[in-house]
């Protein structure tokens, strides 16, 4: 008798503790639930970034970015300490996917940086999406990330928005720096197969041809290849004025070097994307990148000057890449987004209501970052897009080897004050 | 003897299917090289071009692949493992080539310091090759042939992942020497100096191992262990010790392999890096004839050349879209056809039941 009502004390105590966060979640009324953070938890803000592979300078760039936007805040926010947890997403659809489920598997997590890569964002996006959670990434510009329509390539979906600017706009400055500003008629264009790299050249292309320029050349490379004569004779037969190659390293390093040596492309101009926009680009190349342009994000302004002053301060060395601005910048979207939805519950938990997330940063609208005025708009194939695209430039690498303070090099047109008129 | 077998002998569905592959690929390569020549889009100079890039890729492959037919011609094992064998003198050796760009030593005394890097991969390559042999392959001399196939496998991904974790998973690249850049022009033809080091360097190192194979003692006791081991042993020869400096040598132009690659193509030192070149040189060895030395040298040549001017002869002349990106298609696809119409390979004799 004693034993089954020691029982049924344990059974009732076993329920009524099991159904404790049940009661305080009673107060979340969020269509996709809430998370919750019991007192003296911390919050979690997790980052899905590239941190080992050909590209990780990437990843240290924009985790620079993330932490100094905390560090501003002391790591606290609505008086929790704020943790951060990092994944490696690497640049592959494959990578992006297991640091999104690693994130989607911890109910704690509130939202995440990341990720760096196109690619990398398409294996993460359905997973975050269904998590009821929120993404913003710092470094993507694929076309296809923000468009709603699936018939059309689009991954667009609901929870994902970005800091980076779109490849449509890029494409369309890079066309009409190209026929305007090197006064190309003609342009070939080598992807890789990536999201990234394909959509910048799909935008490029079409822009190019709007304008009246001629596209003579539509190829790919495999990644991986280390021989570039095959492709690189076929454009020679073309004779084209501009290469457009936004290719990720080592494949644009291997472009570069081996075009000197390929008769018939003597006076191509070639232009580089983002993915190689790191000092690591010439030093790798040598003498063959001298001459070429690269476009990469430019971002100036004295909150930006106190931004680096507090990076060396940090980090006592320079940013290995231009996209912290934009890992900041979003940093501060989402922790926005937490401070204006958090709620605290009776028992002194605090409550973020998902869906409620995902408005507060939807509706962001002129908000004073270090890359511009941030608005993130919903309509495709713009949909998650906050950038207002301005913080871009294209440079022009003087230097076969380049040193810490030579990086970045020379400015050859600011989109955000050059004008072709 | 009938070029057509099924004429002669009883006839064969197998056969019939054969032949009108053989005959379909005839056909291909013809249109397609006809094709693209008479279009004339490609100068002569560019196909020169393609050319002396073709061989000089060839040749890093020669010398990766004489590693596996020395070691398949003494074992009768393919060490899956020899492009990672080559992979570690390469990706070490970058640190040293760092260095000696930093002090200036590399410009100042481009010979010497090239032969200096060429030792050091070489013996960095060599050491991995004897422990592997040492530790991975040694105790499994005598088990079925499977063993040590699938032991090898095994082998590649340990020194990959080891060598990640040494020197860390990002890219590193060659300093360029100076003295190899530029062109040598004769009218149209531009042939670049660093490609006629690679094929210099490349017929040195193979021209030795010939010398060595065919002209010294260890040689000939390397020759008589691959002929008949226990022989050998009654000879008095130590087969342990053949066998442990067969795998130091093919090691050896492994590494050096690396260092002429660095030169060539000097980008892309990384961990991975000798994952394609290792499958491409296996697939030399079989082409020209696993085993057989100049068969080895002579199908990297090949398969160098035919993967450098396929895709732009013979695939863009077929109207194949994206010709650049099936050049691994065509190397495979020569593997393959090997497999098929000689199996033996160019070179290569077919070897009784008793040694196979």
């Amino acid at each position: 008798m004693t034993r089954s009502v020691v029982s049924l004390i344990i059974a009732i105590s076993l329920c009524t503790i099991s159904l404790l966060p049940a009661v305080a979640a009673e107060s979340c009324d969020d269509p996709l639930g809430c998370i919750e953070v019991v007192p003296d938890d911390p919050i979690v803000v997790g980052a899905m970034l590239v941190m080992s592979g050909a590209i990780n300078y990437l990843g240290e760039d924009t985790l620079g970015g993330v932490e100094l936007a905390l560090l501003e805040r002391d790591y606290t926010l609505l008086e929790r300490e704020i943790e951060l947890v990092v994944e490696d997403s690497l640049c592959t659809a494959e990578g992006g996917q297991t640091a999104a489920q690693r994130l989607a598997a911890d109910p704690s997590i509130v939202g995440a940086i990341g990720t760096n890569c196109s690619s990398a964002a398409q294996g993460a996006i359905p997973i975050i999406s269904d998590a009821g959670m929120v993404m913003i990434a710092p470094s993507n510009t694929s076309p296809s990330l923000t468009n709603d329509d699936i018939a059309s390539g689009g991954s667009h979906l609901p929870g994902y928005f970005r800091t980076s600017q779109n490849g449509l706009i890029e494409g369309t400055r890079l066309a009409e720096f190209a026929l305007l500003a090197l006064d190309a008629n003609s342009l070939a264009t080598v992807h890789d197969g990536d999201p990234y790299t394909e959509g910048l050249s799909r935008a490029v292309a079409d822009t190019f041809a709007e304008l009246g320029g001629d596209v003579l050349f539509e190829g790919a490379v495999n990644k991986g290849d280390t021989d570039m004569a095959s492709i690189l004779t076929e454009i020679a037969v073309h004779q084209p004025d501009v290469i457009y190659v936004p290719l990720f390293e080592p494949e644009s390093n291997f472009f570069a070097a081996q075009m000197q040596h390929i008769v018939g492309l003597e006076d191509t101009i070639i232009i580089g994307g983002a993915a190689s926009f790191s000092s690591s680009f010439p030093d790798n190349t040598g003498e063959a990148a001298v001459g070429i342009y690269v476009s990469g994000p430019l971002v100036s302004g004295e909150a930006y000057d106190e931004l680096l002053v507090q990076w060396h301060e940090e980090y006592g060395v320079e940013p290995p890449s231009g996209y912290h601005a934009h890992a900041y910048d979003a940093t501060n979207l989402l922790l926005n987004a937490l401070e204006a939805v958090g709620v605290a519950a009776d028992d002194g938990s605090l409550l973020f209501g998902r869906q409620a997330i995902r408005d507060a940063i939807a509706a962001t609208e002129d908000y004073p970052g270090l890359t511009g005025s941030l608005t993130c708009r919903e309509d495709s194939p713009f949909a998650g897009d906050c950038s207002p695209g301005t913080a871009l430039a294209v440079f022009v690498i003087t230097e076969a080897e380049v040193y810490d303070d030579h990086w970045p090099p020379p400015v050859a047109w600011n989109f955000a004050i050059d004008s072709f008129k | 003897m009938s070029i057509f077998k099924w004429k002669t002998d009883e006839f064969s569905w197998v056969d019939f299917t054969i032949d009108v592959l053989r005959v379909l690929i005839v056909l291909g390569v013809v249109v397609g090289a006809w094709n693209t020549l008479s279009s004339g889009r490609i100068s002569f100079a560019q196909w020169v071009n393609l050319f002396a890039a073709g061989l000089s890729q060839g040749s890093i492959y020669a010398l990766i692949a004489l590693g596996y037919t020395l070691v398949y011609g003494i074992l009768l094992m393919i060490n899956f493992a020899h492009g990672e064998v080559f992979m570690a003198g390469a990706f070490s050796t970058v640190f040293l080539a760092e260095a000696l760009n930093r002090t200036g030593f590399l410009n100042e005394q481009p010979l010497l310091a090239i032969l200096l890097m060429i030792l050091f991969a070489g013996l960095v390559s060599m050491t991995v090759a004897i422990l592997l042999e040492r530790v991975a392959y040694r105790p499994l001399r005598g088990s079925p042939r499977l063993v040590p196939l699938i032991t090898a496998i095994g082998a590649s991904f340990f020194l990959q992942y080891t060598f990640r974790g040494l020197y860390g998973s990002g890219f590193k690249a060659y300093p360029q020497v100076k003295i190899l850049q530029g062109v040598i022009s004769i009218g149209d033809i531009n042939i670049p100096i660093v490609q006629i080091f690679v094929f210099c360097s490349a017929l040195i190192l193979m021209l030795g191992l010939y010398w060595l194979v065919e002209r010294t003692r260890i040689g000939k006791a390397m020759r008589a262990v691959s002929e008949n081991k226990e022989v050998a042993r009654l000879m008095g020869i130590d087969i342990d010790w053949v066998i442990m400096f067969t795998f130091g040598v093919g090691g050896f132009l492994a590494g050096s392999a690396g260092v002429i690659n660095g030169m060539f193509r000097p980008q892309g030192v990384n961990f991975f890096m000798g994952f394609i070149p290792g499958i491409k040189a296996f697939t030399a060895a079989v082409l020209g004839g696993i085993g057989n030395i100049p068969g080895a040298m002579l199908g990297g040549l090949f398969l160098g050349v035919i993967e450098a001017i396929g895709p732009n002869l013979v695939l863009a002349g077929l109207g194949i879209p994206g010709a650049n990106q099936l050049k691994d298609v065509i190397a495979f696809t020569m593997l393959v056809l090997v497999l098929i119409f000689r199996p033996q390979g160019i070179l290569g004799e077919r070897l009784s039941e008793q040694k196979a």
